[in-house]
């Protein structure tokens, strides 16, 4: 994986974002506040436009310089989330301008680390990690047992996926959906989704070269 | 939507254009960024940061001047700002006595300000913070989100800021924010929902004949669904929740009832007639009483109870002067 593939990757995820936008929006109306893809449309929208000038760095930089736009323009929490997903994801790609199926992992290793420090969260709270945990898990156990990349991320959207479904049967006890207590229940979250859907549009443009 | 606005994007700037331009000798807006600060910094005191998503007019820009904050930072409607945003009203008004930073607990504004307060000390600016959980709506525990801060961060605002007037140092302030914090509680509900700019349409919905009970300020849905009760009942049950949670029985109180922002001040009074009544009854002594619109949900209908414990100390703070738009004493 290249950084042209990395641009690609961040220019598919901007565009999900746009088009799911009323959908999170409306999951959020549900056990939010309302605005998670309004926040993250309009993050996205700004990292689009700031992609050509991060073109010819490496892909550290050019991560780093996606979190730091997500943090400056989302707001919200989910600003500081995927913000520090993609900055601690940068920082684990540092000065490379190619990554192995490991290193990739090992990025999206740290992206969820970064989520877990800032949030102070972990899986089965009704959050982003519900997605994105069992998907990292998924990915790994592919490449290491010798699937291909594309493969192993297929594995890795089935896996959120399944976390998506599996938060509408918990109760949230982090973010604003934790002042629900179980009316959260039947509900998905939000910040999962929008994991699944960043992940969906990673393993698009990877099988689309 | 039917909102007396020129373009959502323009709501939270030319909101606070608005609110500066109301006290222009008294405020200041920062170039690039819907930051409020006092038009003349105030040295050798404490500096009080606050902040959060917009919607909840007049908090905070409103509680920006003499004798309560040094600087508001207003983020989206019921977004918080970002960290760079944060960061740079903490620069703004820094002083060598230290910055405190006065944080809502909600998950969004309690990490951008922990990344804006990050970056503040990575530039030795001595700065630190207090998170308000004055919501007893919502269980508090070591596992959840805790409880959320509500109206009764104005309170806090009050009595930091006069207390960072005095002079005190930045632990002295920090440390009667936190007997604040520990001493207020509130509770709130409404009757109708309220329309974020963007969004369009309404958090959520009710019938005619039904109301939320346990609401926050971000038009997020309550604790649970009521059928709409007189005044009178409705307050009790707020008032009831306050009450058991800390013990106010022969204390000295101040009293807040806040307006969600579309309820008449005529309902307000009401509420406050049944309240002043009720607590003499339990035998919590009432010092002063707050009824007003200070911690707003954009058109929100309905109200919450505050409730502040005083001791001495507090008591002093809570009627030292203060020049701001929205509170002067």
């Amino acid at each position: 994986m290249d950084n042209k593939k990395i641009l690609a990757i961040i220019s598919a995820i901007a565009k999900k974002i746009e088009s799911e936008k009323d959908f999170l929006t409306e999951l959020d109306n549900e056990i939010g506040d309302g605005d998670h893809g309004i926040n993250l449309a309009r993050g996205f929208k700004s990292v689009e436009e700031k992609l050509p000038t991060l073109a010819d760095k490496d892909i550290g930089a050019i991560l780093k310089g996606v979190g730091m736009q997500l943090v400056s323009t989302v707001g919200g929490a989910s600003g500081p989330l995927y913000g520090t997903a993609f900055m601690k994801a940068g920082n684990a790609c540092k000065g490379k301008s190619q990554l192995t199926d490991a290193e990739f992992a090992s990025a999206i290793n740290a992206a969820i680390e970064g989520i877990k420090m800032r949030g102070k969260a972990v899986e089965g709270e009704k959050t982003m990690l519900d997605a994105l945990c069992p998907a990292y898990k998924a990915l790994k156990d592919g490449i290491d047992s010798g699937k291909n990349l594309i493969d192993a991320l297929k594995d890795g959207v089935d896996a959120a996926a399944a976390g998506v479904e599996y938060t509408k049967t918990i109760i949230a006890t982090k973010g604003r959906a934790s002042y629900l207590k179980e009316r959260s229940l039947g509900h998905q979250d939000p910040g999962a989704t929008s994991s699944l859907f960043i992940l969906q549009s990673t393993l698009e443009v990877l099988r689309g070269a | 939507m039917k909102k007396l606005i020129n373009s959502v994007e323009a709501v939270e700037e030319q909101m606070i254009l608005g609110l500066v331009k109301s006290a222009p000798k008294k405020l200041r807006k920062l170039e690039g960024g819907n930051i409020v600060v006092r038009a003349d910094k105030k040295e050798n005191k404490v500096a009080l940061v606050s902040g959060g998503g917009s919607g909840h007019e007049p908090a905070h820009g409103g509680f920006v001047g003499k004798g309560m904050l040094d600087c508001a930072v207003a983020g989206a409607v019921f977004t918080s700002p970002t960290p760079d945003k944060i960061f740079e009203g903490i620069q703004a008004v820094a002083t060598d006595a230290g910055v405190l930073c006065i944080v809502k607990n909600y998950t969004g504004d309690v990490m951008n300000f922990e990344m804006a307060m990050e970056l503040a000390s990575d530039e030795d600016i001595k700065v630190a913070h207090v998170v308000v959980n004055d919501d007893v709506a919502v269980q508090d525990s070591l596992y959840t989100t805790g409880r959320r801060g509500v109206a009764g961060t104005i309170l806090v605002h009050k009595i930091a800021g006069a207390k960072a007037e005095e002079g005190a140092t930045l632990e002295e302030v920090k440390a009667v924010a936190e007997k604040v914090i520990a001493n207020v509680r509130t509770m709130g509900m409404a009757i109708s929902p309220c329309t974020v700019p963007a969004a369009g349409k309404p958090g959520f919905e009710l019938a005619e004949d039904e109301v939320e009970i346990g609401i926050g300020i971000h038009g997020e849905p309550g604790t649970h669904r009521d059928k709409i009760a007189s005044a009178d009942e409705i307050a009790k049950t707020l008032l009831d929740k306050i009450l058991a949670d800390i013990d106010y029985k022969n204390q000295e109180v101040v009293v807040m009832i806040n307006g969600m922002g579309a309820t008449p001040l005529m309902e307000l009074y009401i509420i406050n007639n049944f309240v002043q009544d009720y607590l003499a009854a339990a035998g919590v002594k009432v010092y002063d009483t707050m009824v007003g619109n200070y911690m707003t949900s954009i058109e929100m209908a309905g109200f919450s109870i505050t409730l502040l414990r005083l001791d001495d100390e507090l008591k002093k703070l809570y009627d030292a002067p203060a020049d701001t738009p929205a509170l002067k004493r």
